[in-house]
């Protein structure tokens, strides 16, 4: 490889670097911001980050390869119970469970990606719905392993490097998310920088002109659809560590449709979407439904229809929108 | 034996029942392009407006039929002008979201002015008691479901294949912009076809209460049951929507009967089966 | 010269209609062949028969002696035998650099990998650069495809086809939608192309079709009805009965 690009050439990797390392220690401050100013509400930030990890997974199936799915929390799910099952049987600990997650997910997500890609459209986002609602309905029925509708509790994890409890206030919990999240999410802006990420976003928009390249299309899903599953089953292992319970609400089709409501909200295709639509969303739930469940509904409901609508970009792409706007003058003023 | 039969029989009147709400939906989805997850909200709608007709006025069982199709009707059309018809020639994924958004207005709503229990639609005592038909006895209501959706899918038949405006609303389909040149008024037919949807989904809504009780979360519950019957049978195809009614009704209610524990497992399990196998549905049109 | 390509008694029905219809056509290394024909005689049919979009009902196609009649689209382009689109089929949100960058990688087997770097390839950053220059896009080769102009977009498809190193490459309508101002844009990328490479063009612009093609096949209702050279095409009485016939046809 060259070692010295050509300037020209250095150009655009270089300003977009910079706006990813940006991005990252905004991430980074956001979180410990948090961790400052909600020192009473840990159990629900860490929710949030665990949330949001099914949702960036979303966020590479749907934004990156232009696959509707409505059954990520099967993924999700699969992760939260084996990280779960693996805690009561003995493997305490933490960074060993997330893995755990991150392979029932990976694997979970490999058998989902073989059934979803042999259709197209709705009988593929149908699929989805399927898998995930079978896998609810397996769950629930093998009660020996699972908990059945009680789910699974008094999961008590290792200590964080042998030194840190994850006690009733959340705290070591809280920063063991953040710090996966930000490892999560630099690899996957790495990946989608990626040759591999790149052939993803061309499949997304025109699939025969991949083929045409001499690219098979499939195996590049697949992947994809292993490495989105990874994603969400750490994300659901850690919700397991976390709260120290799973139950069949991390494997059901509402919690997949709510992750792609916040990914719609937050923007499809950038990641920095996924994390702004889980936040939003999930704070003003928290709000509004403990007040009344079906004024959320109503809000919800309104909101999607308004996205459609008014800003079928989401958030991030809205935000982008005025920031582009905002610096037309400066960069028309420039060289 | 007579369990055998008597699973048969109402396996049939509630595939019947599932026919005659989805029936709107595949046609809105097969003929309109236009993925509508709010479907089972109309169908709800339909129950709620029923049971206040029956039940707080102390209207007929037939008349409350009609009322919740009209009231429906009227509370869809400027639904389809307001919200619907931006949507017509956006993608599948927008058609989800908004749709989605609707049902969960719908819901909360729903639930604001008539609270969160189940509501009933009161049987007349003809349809509540049982008919003879010679070899074994049927639950009246069992029988009039299994008759609605006869005379649903042959007069929809009927409508598509054989009438002026079968005629004008497939043109509509295959080709607007050709269609408005010769003269079709292709907004109207849209608005007509999807007034027509809604007003099956009312009808289907009434008389399957029985099967999928009338409640807030009625719209979410089902929605995902009504979108995989469509997709199984391959939208926009009477017969297809027929048989996949049928079909996974039948294993819906054996799979309740005999392995009650189990739910809806081997339901998904069919459903992953059968697009596997038919990727465009039991009877799909090529795309 | 030895033969690189070959449709041998190609035949496509859709139900009892022949569309395609015992096509055989052989091309040498080199080949500058034109096919061309009315509307509905069969083009689109026989592109996708080429491309394996489609399977033939009866027939073989060879590339370099194999015989590639029962393998896929992909597994056809791995092999050498690459097209163009009608209507350009790009990214609107990627770069032509980005798009020439991914066709080299592909050829080099690197486009798929997750552990590697797209834009900080500077191999294929280079020889992007070189390709994009050779066909005039250097100006453009960091926009976004949406914000060129048509013909650019034109020249971006034979700059990916090129990237791709074909043996055979098949060129349909290259021409197509570009104002006649830009003609000469395309024709001179087309002469560019390197001197081995066996071209197989479709194309309604007979200017350019005698200008670019050493040989001309002509298809008509689905059959071939004449292959020879350039200048003795408007002179065969088959081919004026098959283009001035459908004019009649049309006129009534």
């Amino acid at each position: 490889m060259v070692q010295a690009p050509a300037p020209s050439a250095a150009a655009t990797p270089a300003r977009s670097l910079g706006r990813d390392l940006a991005g990252f220690a905004l991430i980074a401050l956001a979180g410990l911001a948090g961790y400052w100013l909600f020192p009473d509400n840990l159990a629900f930030l860490t929710r949030v980050i665990s949330v949001a990890l099914l949702v960036l997974s979303l966020d590479l199936i749907v934004g990156y390869c232009g696959i509707a799915s409505l059954g990520q929390a099967a993924l999700y799910g699969a992760g939260a119970y084996a990280a779960g099952i693996a805690c009561l049987n003995g493997v305490t600990e933490p960074f060993l469970l997330i893995l755990i997650g991150a392979a029932a997910g990976a694997v979970t997500g490999l058998l989902m990606g073989t059934v979803m890609l042999r259709a197209h459209g709705l009988p593929q986002l149908v699929l989805s719905i399927a898998i995930v609602q079978l896998l609810h309905e397996a769950a629930n029925k093998l009660a020996w392993l699972t908990g059945g509708s009680d789910g699974l509790a008094g999961m008590v994890p290792a200590p964080l490097f042998g030194l840190f409890e994850f006690d009733l206030w959340g705290r070591a919990a809280y920063l063991f998310g953040l710090g996966l999240l930000l490892v999560v999410f630099v690899a996957l802006k790495l990946i989608v920088r990626s040759p591999f990420g790149m052939v993803c976003r061309g499949l997304k928009e025109d699939p025969l002109r991949i083929s045409a390249l001499g690219i098979s299309a499939f195996p590049v899903l697949l992947r994809m659809f292993v490495i989105s599953g990874a994603v969400a089953g750490a994300g659901g292992a850690l919700g397991a560590i976390a709260t120290q319970v799973v139950g069949l609400d991390s494997l059901s089709f509402e919690l997949s449709a709510n992750a792609l409501v916040m990914l719609v909200l937050g923007g499809l295709g950038n990641l920095y979407g996924a994390l702004i639509g889980t936040v939003v969303f999930m704070a003003v739930e928290h709000i509004v439904a403990a007040i009344n469940p079906f004024h959320w509904m109503t809000l919800v409901g309104a909101l999607l229809i308004a996205i459609v609508l008014f800003a079928p970009r989401g958030l991030s792409g809205t935000l982008d929108e005025a920031a582009r706007i905002l610096t037309r003058g400066q960069r028309r003023a420039g060289p | 034996m007579q369990t055998a039969l008597s699973i048969a029989l109402d396996a049939f009147a509630y595939g019947m029942a599932l026919f005659i709400i989805c029936i709107g939906l595949s046609l809105t989805m097969g003929l309109m392009r236009l993925v509508n997850l709010a479907h089972g909200a109309f169908a709800m709608i339909g129950g709620y407006i029923a049971s206040y007709a029956v039940r707080n006025l102390g209207l007929g069982y037939g008349f409350g039929i009609v009322l919740a199709v009209v009231g429906t009707v009227l509370i869809a059309v400027p639904l389809e002008r307001l919200l619907f018809r931006r949507i017509y020639d956006r993608s599948e994924l927008s058609q989800v979201l908004m749709t989605i958004g609707i049902t969960f207005c719908v819901i909360g709503i729903t639930n604001y002015f008539f609270g969160p229990t189940l509501k009933t639609i009161p049987l007349p005592t003809e349809l509540a008691q049982p008919i003879d038909l010679g070899f074994r006895s049927i639950a009246g209501h069992r029988l009039f479901v299994i008759a609605s959706g006869l005379v649903v899918a042959g007069g929809l038949w009927f409508l598509i294949e054989r009438t002026g405006f079968g005629i004008h609303l497939r043109a509509a389909v295959e080709n607007a912009p050709m269609s408005r040149a010769l003269g079709v008024r292709t907004e109207l037919i849209y608005a007509a076809s999807f007034a027509l949807a809604i007003g099956l989904a009312a009808f289907g809504g009434v008389v399957g209460a029985e099967f999928l009780p009338i409640e807030p979360y009625y719209a979410l519950r089902y929605m995902v049951t009504f979108l995989v019957v469509v997709s199984v049978g391959g939208a926009g195809s009477i017969p297809g929507a027929l048989v996949a009614c049928l079909l996974l009704g039948a294993i819906d209610v054996t799979g309740r009967y005999l392995m009650p524990d189990f739910g809806n497992f081997f339901f998904y399990l069919a459903v992953i089966l059968v697009v596997c196998a038919f990727p465009r549905g039991l009877m799909g049109r090529a795309q | 010269m030895s033969t690189v390509f070959a449709v041998d008694h190609l035949s496509k029905s859709f139900g009892g209609l022949k569309v395609n219809h015992d096509l055989s056509i052989a091309m040498t290394e080199g080949e500058r062949l034109a096919l061309i024909g009315p509307n509905g005689a069969g083009k689109t049919t026989f592109v996708n028969l080429v491309t394996g979009r489609i399977p033939p009902s009866a027939g073989t196609v060879h590339l370099m002696g194999e015989d590639i009649t029962r393998l896929g689209a992909v597994a056809r382009v791995r092999r050498g035998l690459v097209r163009t689109f009608q209507v350009t089929r790009l990214f609107p949100d990627m770069t032509p650099e980005e798009h020439v960058v991914m066709a080299i990688l592909q050829r080099q087997g690197h486009a798929t990998r997750i552990l590697a770097r797209f834009h900080g390839n500077g191999a294929a950053m280079d020889e992007a650069a070189d390709i994009l220059a050779t066909l005039g896009l250097t100006d453009v080769a960091r926009r976004k495809v949406v914000e060129i102009a048509y013909g650019q977009q034109r020249l971006l498809e034979i700059a990916i086809a090129m990237a791709q190193r074909p043996k055979v490459l098949l060129l349909d309508e290259p021409a197509a939608g570009v104002p006649s101002s830009d003609t000469p844009l395309i024709e001179r990328a087309l002469e560019r192309l390197p001197a081995s490479l066996a071209v197989l063009m479709i194309e309604h612009d007979m200017d350019l079709v005698f200008r670019f093609a050493r040989r001309v096949v002509v298809l008509a209702a689905g059959e071939l009805i004449f292959q020879g050279l350039p200048a003795d095409v408007a002179r065969d009485e088959k081919v004026r009965e098959a283009y001035l016939g459908s004019y009649a046809h049309a006129g009534r």
